[in-house]
């Protein structure tokens, strides 16, 4: 630890304004702060301060998300060889999928962090550690054969076009992530839907289409047990598919209160009673599907857990919340059910209600005002 | 009234004040103008002047009647300036006995309201005596709706005011009495509902006793108002510190200015954290000798959420019965962000101090973190108990949206309310700061 002090402070004079290698002063800052908490000390205001910041919030979700990651990789692996109908034991298929998935993480962190360092340095501010979860959501949301020049492409798009051009981390409107997958969904459709592209490097004899595809065509008997799709041994995104990864990421994240419990718990009341209206009014079979099974298929826990809870493009006021919530799983159940084009109304649902939640907020906070304005009259 | 309050923190600090007092007769002391918000000092004096207990000091150029005077006796040594040339202390330098100027004895039951107020404002009594919206002095041409007096301290290692008023009944009343001629409306005294306050708050006659329980911050006078009487667009509402209703009752009991009070010296890096009894304006050099620890520390006058940064031989606030001494955190800490420090104090469960939540920490002055954009949301609001949205107050503030600052309630705030918020804020935000402008903005769009 010393050692690594005095390396930052041997190149430190070297970076900072003035010195030789100026240009890489943010890059530096970044790496220094990963390792050391700066001696910087409160000058205005409270003297002391909490020992939380943004890096050990972030880290929270990063770790919310490891089983989800670890559970993907194995996954990938274990349909690799499912579809070539090999059955191989749990580290095979690990592999298999840790080096698919890999890639997919490291040109993902590269190029978005790339970005936003030469945003960081060129408006002087420090380099944000939003990336630090977007950049692992981005490869949670892909096939696993996605092509890497797409993820790098997507991540761009997303970084400069769906966060920077508002002003950086905390001044997006719609979620970053969300972003580079919904780039691609539009931009490449073969490379991101239909039932060839969720399982890597698939036999062609084999089916891959995951719940929500055979649900769209109408196959619903060939829709997997629920258990499976519980424990998540099905197609699809990398990291969608395991309910129990997936809720393991929700518990830390609700424990620490990261997440809010208000947004979670307001998305899948809001999908279970529209999946419970539809029940009642049963035209079709999609409407029949159990309203419990849109919670488990899909792209749905994941987007409640991780992507309708960033608080950045979320409401920012607590009623906001439980109406944000409410809207995203209401839309997304009926865009699946009602939308031939897309099976999945996640992504677009939470999209969607990024763009309101500004709306949402304006109401709840008139609404304080009006309170207040008739406190005077009376 | 029982008011519970739910939303708050406290923060639980080494080196609460012991309840011993002893006298303290420092060889300095200082008038700091800069505490008086809003005030642009015209000085009647200069160096080298002798000046008694009460004598005047200086006047505010934009309200000439409000006048602050000497809190002791003795010969001005000093007008020190800042940057700019603003007034930084005005240094006194105190004689052997105090000598009092004389401004009568008086019965206030018995007088009228103007005669209260010109006798407050000639004793230098006046500046104590503050106002919301804006909290500064007040202005002795309102009729306030209500005056409100908090009768305890709920910031990390405050004062016990129960100490402060003990055996100070009659003097305490008679400040009372004074004060129920400056307003039409009530006096609200809000004690502790915890606690078992002193009898000198419980027996106090012509005013509402309003008992709170809960976290900080319940002790603070803008919660206080918040829960009982807010304060609406054009309402005015005085407050002021028990210590100075007795300074009230003493011009009144025995016709001088007696700024006499207890100054609670705390933090982890006093040896031996006690009360010392002295006066307004104290130095606190003599405080910290062979009381204060080696390590590189901070000296604050008040505490450690709203207090004012001093050198070791600066002096006590005028608004301020605290001096905390903590150490600095000029230090760089490997993986800090990371690993899960049981030294640290968080609000949140992401750290382990939610575990142990009775120990007392001891804090630094690190930042731990850099400055953000706002990010998370819905955390203010757990420490923020009043009905009011704090983050987007905060964020008209910024932009400096008038219509929208008085639209979310700033009448009803001020930086002390906002110092939890900043405590917790996951970006480091300077919330107290960003308060104030929007205060100072605010009252000169109104003048």
């Amino acid at each position: 630890m010393k050692v690594i002090r005095k390396i930052l402070d041997d190149i430190k004079p070297n970076v900072q304004k003035g010195g030789k290698f100026e240009i890489f002063h943010s890059a530096f800052d970044a790496v220094e702060t990963l390792f050391f908490v700066p001696d910087k000390v409160t000058i205005k205001g409270s003297h002391i301060r909490d020992g939380i910041d943004m890096k050990r919030t972030m880290i929270v979700v990063f770790i919310a998300l490891i089983p989800a990651l670890l559970f993907g990789m194995w996954n990938v692996g274990f349909q690799h060889f499912k579809s070539l109908g090999e059955t191989v034991t749990l580290w095979p298929a690990f592999w298999y999928g840790f080096w698919k998935v890999l890639p997919i993480v490291i040109v993902t962190y590269v190029v978005g962090l790339g970005i936003e360092i030469i945003f960081a340095q060129k408006r002087g501010h420090d380099v944000n550690e939003g990336f630090f979860v977007s950049g692992i959501l981005i490869p949670l949301v892909l096939p696993p054969d996605i092509p890497l020049w797409m993820v790098a492409v997507a991540t761009a798009f997303a970084v400069i076009i769906g966060k920077e051009v508002f002003g950086g981390t905390g001044m997006n409107i719609l979620n970053p992530a969300l972003t580079a997958r919904a780039f691609l969904f539009f931009a490449y459709p073969s490379f991101m839907s239909g039932d060839k592209v969720w399982i890597s490097d698939k036999a062609d004899a084999f089916s891959g289409a995951t719940p929500l595809g055979d649900a769209l065509v109408g196959n619903f008997d060939k829709l997997p047990n629920p258990m499976d799709m519980i424990t998540g041994i099905i197609p699809g995104s990398i990291g969608e598919t395991s309910i129990i990864a997936i809720s393991i990421g929700a518990l830390i994240l609700l424990f620490t209160g990261v997440a809010s419990w208000r947004i979670l718990f307001s998305t899948i009341a809001g999908a279970l009673i529209m999946g419970l209206l539809f029940n009642l009014w049963g035209y079709n079979d999609y409407m029949n599907l159990p309203a419990h099974y849109h919670l488990i298929m899909g792209g749905f826990a994941f987007g409640a857990v991780f992507m309708a809870t960033d608080p950045v493009t979320a409401s920012q006021t607590n009623k906001g919340k439980y109406i944000y919530g409410f809207l995203i799983g209401l839309l997304a159940v009926l865009i699946r059910v009602f939308n031939p084009a897309y099976p999945e109304g996640m992504m677009l649902a939470i999209l969607l209600m990024n763009v309101f939640a500004p709306l949402i907020d304006y109401y709840v906070v008139a609404s304080n005002i009006n309170k207040r304005l008739k406190r005077v009259k009376a | 009234m029982m008011i519970k309050i739910k939303k708050g923190l406290d923060i639980k600090l080494v080196g609460e004040a012991e309840k011993i007092i002893s006298k303290l007769k420092p060889n300095s002391y200082a008038i700091k103008p800069t505490d008086f918000i809003g005030v642009f000092p015209k000085m009647l004096v200069k160096q080298g002047d002798t000046v008694k207990a009460g004598s005047p000091l200086f006047f505010d150029k934009y309200r000439d009647n409000i006048q602050f005077t000497s809190p002791i006796s003795g010969k001005v040594t000093e007008l020190r300036r800042g940057a700019k040339r603003v007034l930084l202390e005005i240094k006194i330098e105190p004689d052997e006995q105090i000598v009092y100027e004389d401004f009568g004895k008086a019965n206030p039951a018995d007088q009228t309201r103007e005669y209260i107020i010109e006798k407050l404002l000639k004793s230098g009594i006046w500046p104590f005596i503050r106002q919301r919206p804006y909290s500064v002095i007040a202005n002795p041409e309102n009729d306030p709706k209500a005056i409100f007096i908090s009768a305890f301290d709920s910031n990390p290692l405050a004062p016990d005011y129960d100490l402060m008023v003990h055996g100070k009944g009659k003097v305490f009343q008679t400040g009372i009495d004074a004060l129920t001629k400056l307003t039409s409306g009530k006096i609200h005294l809000n004690v502790n509902g915890k606690d078992t306050p002193s009898d000198v708050f419980t027996n106090s006659k012509n005013v509402q006793i309003n008992e709170f329980t809960g976290p900080h911050p319940a002790g603070n006078i803008g919660t206080q108002i918040a829960h009982i009487d807010p304060i609406n667009k054009g309402d005015i509402v005085w407050y002021l510190y028990p210590q100075d209703v007795i300074t009230i009752g003493n011009l009144f009991f025995e016709g001088k200015f007696d700024t006499t009070r207890l100054i609670a010296f705390t933090g982890s890096e006093v040896i031996k954290p006690t009360y010392f009894k002295t006066q307004l304006g104290a130095c606190i050099d003599s405080m910290a000798e062979n009381n204060v620890s080696d390590v590189k520390k901070r000296f604050i006058s008040g505490n450690v959420l709203t207090g004012d940064k001093v050198e070791r031989d600066g002096f006590v606030g005028s608004y301020h019965s605290q001096v905390t001494v903590i150490p600095e955190g000029d230090t760089h800490e490997f993986f800090g962000w990371l690993i899960p420090n049981p030294k640290k104090h968080s609000f949140y469960r992401s750290a382990l101090s939610w575990l142990t939540p009775n120990k007392k920490f001891k804090l630094n002055t690190n930042l731990n973190g850099g400055g953000r954009a706002f990010v998370m949301t819905g955390q203010f609001e757990k420490v923020f108990p009043m009905n009011i949205f704090p983050m987007q107050l905060i964020k008209s503030i910024m932009i400096e949206d008038i219509d929208a600052m008085e639209n979310l309630g700033i009448y009803e705030v001020d930086e002390a309310d906002f110092a939890l918020c900043e405590y917790i804020s996951t970006s480091k935000i300077n919330i107290q700061e960003i308060v104030r402008n929007g205060l100072n903005l605010m009252r000169k769009e109104m003048s």
